[in-house]
């Protein structure tokens, strides 16, 4: 079942697309179901002036990734670094355990942000 | 917003006529169907004819039918009720890897909880099994043979004629008669089916595909098929089935079958004539969209299809948020959920089962709902595609 917050998220989902001149590029994907999630960051110095997404996956991968995208913007890269699966979770209300490795690929692709940036520098 | 309901095979909705006929039965008919007195005899009465308009639709006798409270419970009934009453003569089943889940659940009971043991039968890339595989299936200590008529999620549509055939003749070099269950749940109504020419035993009906209310269904038992009740308790449908009759429930399943029996030839034209243009219109206007099933006999009303590049189930609330019902075979592998068995059983690979949909159409499905549903299904297969990785990278390699 999907929970009325993951289907608010799946209605309005923002920073959906992608940005053309983006810092950083990362893609992730689910290895068990194949749910792939690319995000796109635009860096000013250390900070996350714009973040957007694309997604091919459930509706709950589609709400997890707006979710976290969303947490991104704002934020120096450090600090994103505690962007953890608990988080993701919490803000869709809580997954079901079908659902809960969403939150996973969303917390591996703020990993995949830190590790393609630590390999550029 | 107009909603458009495209899932008649999970459930239709109930016909005003059926409705109109069964209210009685709820209303001022209320009685037992087992008392004597005039409420009682009413209700006898009722139940009477309706099993008479089912028996009529399908060319049986009355009395072959029992009346279950739905077509899980036939399945049941007929699989163990056979499996139960026939071990002295073995305990092997065959069936096929694509049925309903209520024949492959009682099978896998049968097989863990008593020992039976099961052979499924594969099927090809088109949805069909294959004669020579039945052919070898069949044992001395074989039982039962349960193969499904129409398939729920691709319509494919077996050879239950000439399955029949190989099961009487294996009956006949053994000397004994291994019975045939077929689930008809998805055919009843929209193929014709006449027991006098089918040589099967036994055949599960559901009363809500069929635009009778849910909560009612029934099982053909041919006459001298040795089975035990699934229910006892009373003296119910000739002692096959205890538990006081759903009058109405049952009122509404003769009330469709009637209306199926006048309408269905027309209807079955007019339902396909619906899908073919939805799917050619899909197929038109949606690159890497393919039909699952389309190599066979099919239902009219059934369009599997599988869109590379999208996942089915964001599809599926995509067009809910547009008013248009549909269901999926794709569901998340790491999950609890497992992707359909059917579309795996045919070979269908991983990224298409992921992007598949099922549209059924039905009664009340208009030329106007197609076109509607072909417009808005375009438009949000080319959205989610620009917003899915996999269709870019996929892009990227050609
Ligand atoms: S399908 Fe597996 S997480 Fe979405």
């Amino acid at each position: 079942m999907l929970t009325d917050e993951v289907l608010y998220h799946f209605k309005n989902p923002q920073h959906q697309g992608s940005i053309e001149d983006a810092e950083i590029v990362a893609s992730v994907v689910n290895p068990a179901c194949g749910d792939t999630l690319k995000v796109y960051v635009k860096l000013d110095g250390d900070r996350i002036t714009d973040a957007k997404y694309k997604i091919y996956g459930c509706a709950a991968a589609v709400a997890a990734s707006s979710v976290v995208t969303g947490m991104l913007i704002g934020k120096t890269l450090s600090e994103i670094e505690s962007i953890k699966r608990e988080q993701v979770s919490d803000a869709l209300g809580g997954l079901s355990p079908t659902h809960a490795h969403t939150a996973v690929l969303a917390e591996d692709a703020v990993k995949a942000i830190l590790r393609t940036q630590r390999e550029k520098s | 917003m107009r909603l458009i309901y495209l899932d008649h095979n999970a459930t239709t909705p109930v016909r005003p006529e059926v409705l109109e006929a069964m209210l009685p039965y709820l209303r001022e008919h209320y009685g037992n169907a087992s008392s004597l007195h005039t409420f009682g005899r009413t209700a006898r009465k009722a139940v009477e004819e309706a099993r008479g308009r089912l028996a009529h639709l399908i060319h049986a006798e009355p009395d072959d039918l029992v009346f279950t409270g739905c077509g899980s419970e036939a399945d049941s009934m007929a699989l163990k009720g056979v499996a139960f009453a026939n071990r002295r003569h073995g305990s092997h089943l065959v069936t096929t890897n694509v049925e309903h889940q209520a024949v492959l659940d009682t099978c896998r009971y049968l097989a863990e909880r008593f020992g039976f043991e099961v052979t499924y039968l594969p099927v090809d890339a088109a949805g069909l099994l294959r004669l020579d595989d039945l052919r070898q299936a069949l044992r001395p200590d074989t039982i039962l043979v349960s193969i499904m008529h129409a398939n729920n999620e691709v319509g494919v549509i077996q050879p239950l004629d000439a399955c029949a055939d190989v099961v009487r003749d294996f009956s006949q070099q053994i000397g004994r008669r291994v019975y045939l269950h077929s689930d008809c749940v998805q055919s009843l109504g929209k193929l014709p089916i006449d027991v006098r020419r089918l040589d099967v035993d036994l055949l599960t009906f559901s009363g809500h595909k069929l635009y009778a209310p849910k909560g009612v269904g029934a099982l053909y038992v041919r006459e001298a098929t040795v089975m035990d009740a699934l229910i006892n308790g009373g003296h119910q449908e000739l002692n096959r089935r205890g538990g006081t009759e759903n009058v109405a429930g049952i009122v509404a399943l003769g009330a469709a079958c009637a209306l199926a029996e006048a309408e269905m030839g027309a209807e079955a034209r007019r339902l396909a004539a619906l899908r073919d243009r939805l799917e050619a219109g899909i197929l038109g206007a949606i690159p890497e969209a393919r039909v699952n099933g389309d190599a066979a006999p099919r239902l009219p009303n059934t369009l599997n299809l599988s869109i590379a590049g999208v996942d089915g189930e964001s599809l599926l609330i995509n067009l809910d948020l547009e008013g248009i019902a549909v269901s999926t075979g794709s569901a998340c592998s790491s999950g609890s959920v497992e992707p359909s068995h059917v579309l795996r059983a045919m070979g269908v690979d991983k990224e298409y089962i992921r992007g598949s949909v099922r549209l059924s159409l039905g009664h009340g499905t208009s030329a106007a709902d197609v076109d509607a549903t072909l417009e808005v299904m375009t438009r949000v297969v080319e959205r989610m595609r620009q917003l899915s990785p996999q269709w870019e990278d996929a892009r990227a390699l050609r």
